[in-house]
């Protein structure tokens, strides 16, 4: 068993500097192997699996022929809900697959095909005949659709909050923004679409009994998940994730199609499946960010200062499984409003299963509250950079404690310098350049520093000075890899090239998710832990053999302060006064974050960010619709993400600092802020342009045309 | 169909099989596919050639770019049989040995690549655009037509579009592909 070791501040050499990534070869040449390609290298022959997806929205599977599916050459099998393997435990309706008749969603999950190609499992996919009793459905997020009040908001937080006499200070507000904020339904589309890789051990008494190859962003949740719904122990499930293409939260947990192919390896053990997700399948399967609507109430007082604040969401679920977005979160927390008011309701749709997108909360929150803000700037007749300034909190408006670092007016203050933000006209619409209307617009962003509990790591001295470091964690795209092998380079005082990592292994010690920004914290505190404690037991000169497991005891941060990053967005937008076209030709994010461990790797993920953000802001809008249930954008051609012409001059840049109060290593997380008030302020550089206020996402040229 | 064809008839389906020869990163390759199999399922799961990645399978992503008969090629929209005879270089046929070709250096060293799945058809058609400028196509923003191609970062961004990073790695991209043009 590992130890809770307190960690020290880590002196950084290593940390801080440039050091490529460290799987960069294998990315460039395409060596890398993402998890479905694992099958192809393996030599078990595996069967390939196909999805058989339900074309009504709610309702009853009333016949399900597969004899011409079977009939079809090369197909092996077919499994339905009478044929599966029973699981274990159906309480996650999600992952409850093939245990019943019941359609909850339009794509759920009817029927398997097992085939000796993927040819052949594709067609007898499409031959399997499905007959069902449809049943009215309810798929579209309206004002007026009845709601719940969920008991918590994601990942546990309180649904509603009320502070102060909200009304009566809004009441007497002397300026006063009411306006409703809406964000559509939004699809991660990470570049590798899902895939899993199973195999049963043809007798399952002991040990491992179900190996998985998963495109995850943690392979022990995907084991302490599916373990029980199958029937097994967390241990009986090995999963490993070595690459994978992207997850931005539709990762974070294992979804149906891993429960598929476990059912379907089940069936034909121990021979392996493959299962590959298509691009269509991911829009039903894979999770996606609820559509959003937002009821804003901003009072100020003539100086600007906000007086009383109100945000009430209203959102989807799914009938199958809860998930609320803490959309109003960030609200609770930005600013100096002494009355505050949050609030989230859920409408129950009979739709796919809601779940994590990069930032969920914060980012369409924020979208809301930071254009709003914009609204009130306008109308207290103040620079937004300065309003901003103006209604900065000294403690956390939430918690009421300090915060660990807020530096969200550096960030304002450095951005508007480097950006110019001086020379802008106050008033919209003063620029036109050709046929483009020209404008700049500011958002706020921040983003809670986490970390997960969970987390082990092992240290052994490999001799000749070189060391072993082991953790389970998955580095999904983050550069994971390279800033733990230079944290546990820097903690073990010797240089990155002596460290052997190994990651992404359920066999390693535990390792949680790589979601909530929270991977580098988590991991690196608990490498730290391990090689300060492998230090301290068998100091500088150990035997070869030599071994420690530890993981991190809390640093004082996570209790005594509010520890949140924050940035501000800067962006110049060109609006097409014939077309409407929004091209967006300068996008600068300044960022508070803590100690950036790697500034190559840092960069990509801020950078990342703010072009999902842009992403959002311009195009992406999955539509679903209503009379079948249907989300009829699933693909790349029509649910739109940013392409390269699209992103033009995108720069982040960070504050010197480091925060050694919470992790040793002085960094807070960077993953999720950079796509948190880019929309914002993108729509908000788009009313300084055209003097059109656009409170919906995404900024479609019809919304400039009217 | 020629001598290759074997027909697997039988109930509602009629399978066909081919047989097909293709150079793969330089080594002949011999292998049946099944009349539907694409380019890229020959590749990815009858060859193991792995590096060539699937985003889409639509072409609409770019992730399955190869140099195919030494042009940039979506591999998901071509069908095997169709392609018999070819030339097929991947990303990882562009590094010989242990040397990396210097569009891949020039990856590395602008970072132009966070999770990696879209890289090598980035780099394949990374290269394929330099070929082309080199030729003188000319792309959807290219003023004069007749002049010969400078690869300024708006053509880059404009030529390298049918690969889409979910990442974000664009500004790196740019980056690797402007060095990558200037070498
Ligand atoms: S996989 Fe071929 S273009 Fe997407
Ligand atoms: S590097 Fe991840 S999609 Fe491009």
């Amino acid at each position: 068993m590992s130890t809770r070791t307190s960690t020290t501040p880590v002196t950084p050499r290593s940390m801080g500097t440039r050091l490529d990534r460290v799987d960069g070869p294998e990315k460039v040449t395409g060596r890398a192997t993402y998890a479905v390609e694992s099958a192809a290298h393996d030599t078990g022959d595996p069967l390939h699996v196909w999805l058989v997806q339900s074309t009504v929205a709610k309702g009853e599977v009333e016949r399900l022929d597969p004899a011409a599916a079977l009939a079809h050459p090369g197909v092996v099998a077919v499994l339905d809900h009478t044929s599966a393997m029973r699981l274990a435990d159906t309480d996650d309706g999600e992952l409850a697959i093939l245990q019943d008749p019941r359609v909850h969603f339009r794509g759920q999950v009817v029927a398997l095909v097992l085939a000796e190609t993927s040819e052949a499992a594709r067609e007898g996919a499409a031959l399997v005949e499905v007959s069902y009793r449809e049943e009215p459905h309810e798929a579209e997020l309206r004002e007026d659709n009845a709601t719940y009040r969920p008991e918590t908001v994601n990942p546990a937080m309180d649904t509603d909050t009320e502070d102060g006499d909200v009304d009566a200070a809004l009441a007497g507000a002397a300026v006063l923004v009411e306006q409703t904020y809406r964000t559509p339904h939004e699809h991660n589309n990470p570049m590798e679409p899902h895939a899993t890789v199973a195999r049963w051990a043809q007798d399952g008494t002991s040990g491992e009994v179900l190996d998985l190859v998963d495109s995850t962003q943690g392979v022990h949740g995907v084991a302490q998940t599916v373990g029980p719904v199958l029937g097994l122990e967390a241990t009986q499930v090995r999963v490993r994730a070595p690459y994978v293409g992207g997850g931005f939260g539709s990762k974070g947990q294992p979804h149906a199609h891993v429960v598929a192919a476990a059912l379907a390896a089940h069936a034909v053990r121990p021979r392996p499946v493959r299962l590959a997700v298509t691009r269509q399948q991911m829009f039903a399967l894979t999770g996606y960010r609820t559509a959003t609507i937002s009821h804003v109430r901003l009072g100020a007082d003539a100086d600007g200062r906000l007086v009383g604040l109100e945000h009430r969401v209203q959102e989807q679920t799914s009938a199958v499984k809860e998930f609320a977005e803490q959309t109003a979160s960030p609200s609770r927390m930005m600013y100096a409003a002494p009355a505050r008011r949050t609030s989230h309701r859920l409408a129950v749709l009979d739709v796919a299963v809601p779940s994590w997108m990069r930032a969920p909360g914060e980012m369409p929150g924020m979208f809301a509250g930071e254009v709003a803000m914009d609204e009130l700037a306008l109308a207290c007749g103040l620079d937004p950079v300065e309003l901003r300034l103006r209604n900065e909190p000294d403690l956390d408006p939430e918690t009421g404690k300090p915060f660990d670092v807020r530096r969200l007016p550096d960030c304002l203050r450095r951005g508007a310098e480097r950006f110019g933000w001086a020379d802008r006209p106050r008033e919209p619409r003063s620029r036109r350049v050709g046929d483009w209307w020209v404008g700049t617009g500011v958002a706020a962003a921040t983003y809670p520093a986490m970390k997960m509990p969970g987390n082990e790591a092992r240290v052994t001295a490999l001799g000749g000075g070189r060391y072993g470091v082991a953790i389970g964690c998955v580095d999904i795209g983050t550069g994971a890899r390279t800033v733990l092998t230079q944290i546990a380079a820097d903690a073990l005082g010797v240089d990155p090239g002596a460290v052997d990592l190994e990651v992404a292994d359920t066999r390693l010690p535990s390792a949680s998710v790589a979601g909530g920004s929270s991977g580098t914290s988590s991991w690196g505190s608990t490498v730290v832990a391990a090689a300060q404690r492998f230090r301290e037991e068998h100091g500088p000169d150990p035997a070869a053999g030599a071994e420690v497991t530890a993981s991190a005891a809390k640093s004082p941060a996570e209790t005594e302060t509010a520890n949140h990053s924050f940035g501000a967005v800067f962006c110049e937008a060109r609006v097409n006064r014939w077309t409407g076209e929004v091209r967006v030709p300068r996008l600068l994010g300044v960022y508070s974050v803590g100690r950036v461990l790697n500034p190559v790797t840092a960069r990509s993920q801020l950078v990342g960010g703010l072009v999902m953000g842009l992403s959002a802001a311009l195009f992406e809008e999955s539509w679903r619709d209503p009379r079948t249930g249907h989300v009829v954008t699933q693909d790349l051609a029509s649910y739109h993400v940013a392409a390269h012409a699209d992103v033009l001059d995108v720069d982040a840049e960070w504050l010197e600092e480091s925060d050694e109060a919470f992790t040793p290593m002085g960094s807070r997380g960077i993953g999720e802020i950079g796509i948190v008030g880019t929309a914002a302020a993108v729509a908000n550089a788009t009313h300084h342009a055209t003097g059109v206020r656009v409170r919906e996402l995404p900024l479609t040229p019809d919304r400039f045309l009217s | 169909m020629g001598e290759g064809v074997r027909r697997a008839a039988s109930g509602y389906g009629v399978r066909m099989d081919t047989t097909i020869e293709l150079t793969v990163d330089g080594h002949r390759r011999q292998l049946t596919v099944d009349t539907r199999t694409t380019l890229l399922d020959a590749l990815r799961e009858r060859l193991a050639v792995t590096s060539p990645k699937k985003g889409c399978d639509h072409g609409q992503c770019g992730s399955c770019t190869v140099l195919l008969d030494g042009r940039r090629h979506l591999t998901c929209l071509a069908l095997a049989v169709a392609f018999d005879g070819s030339e097929v270089v991947t990303a990882e046929g562009l590094a010989a040995d242990d040397a990396l070709h210097h569009v891949q250096e020039a990856f590395l060293e602008h970072d132009g690549y966070q999770c990696g799945y879209c890289t090598p058809g980035q780099v394949c058609s990374a290269v394929g655009v330099l070929d082309e400028a080199k030729q003188g196509h000319p792309s959807h923003v290219t003023e004069d037509l007749e002049a010969d191609v400078e690869l300024t970062d708006d053509e880059i961004r404009e030529r390298m579009s049918g690969n889409l990073c979910r990442c974000g790695a664009y500004p790196g991209i740019l980056a690797a592909v402007k060095e990558a043009a200037g070498a």
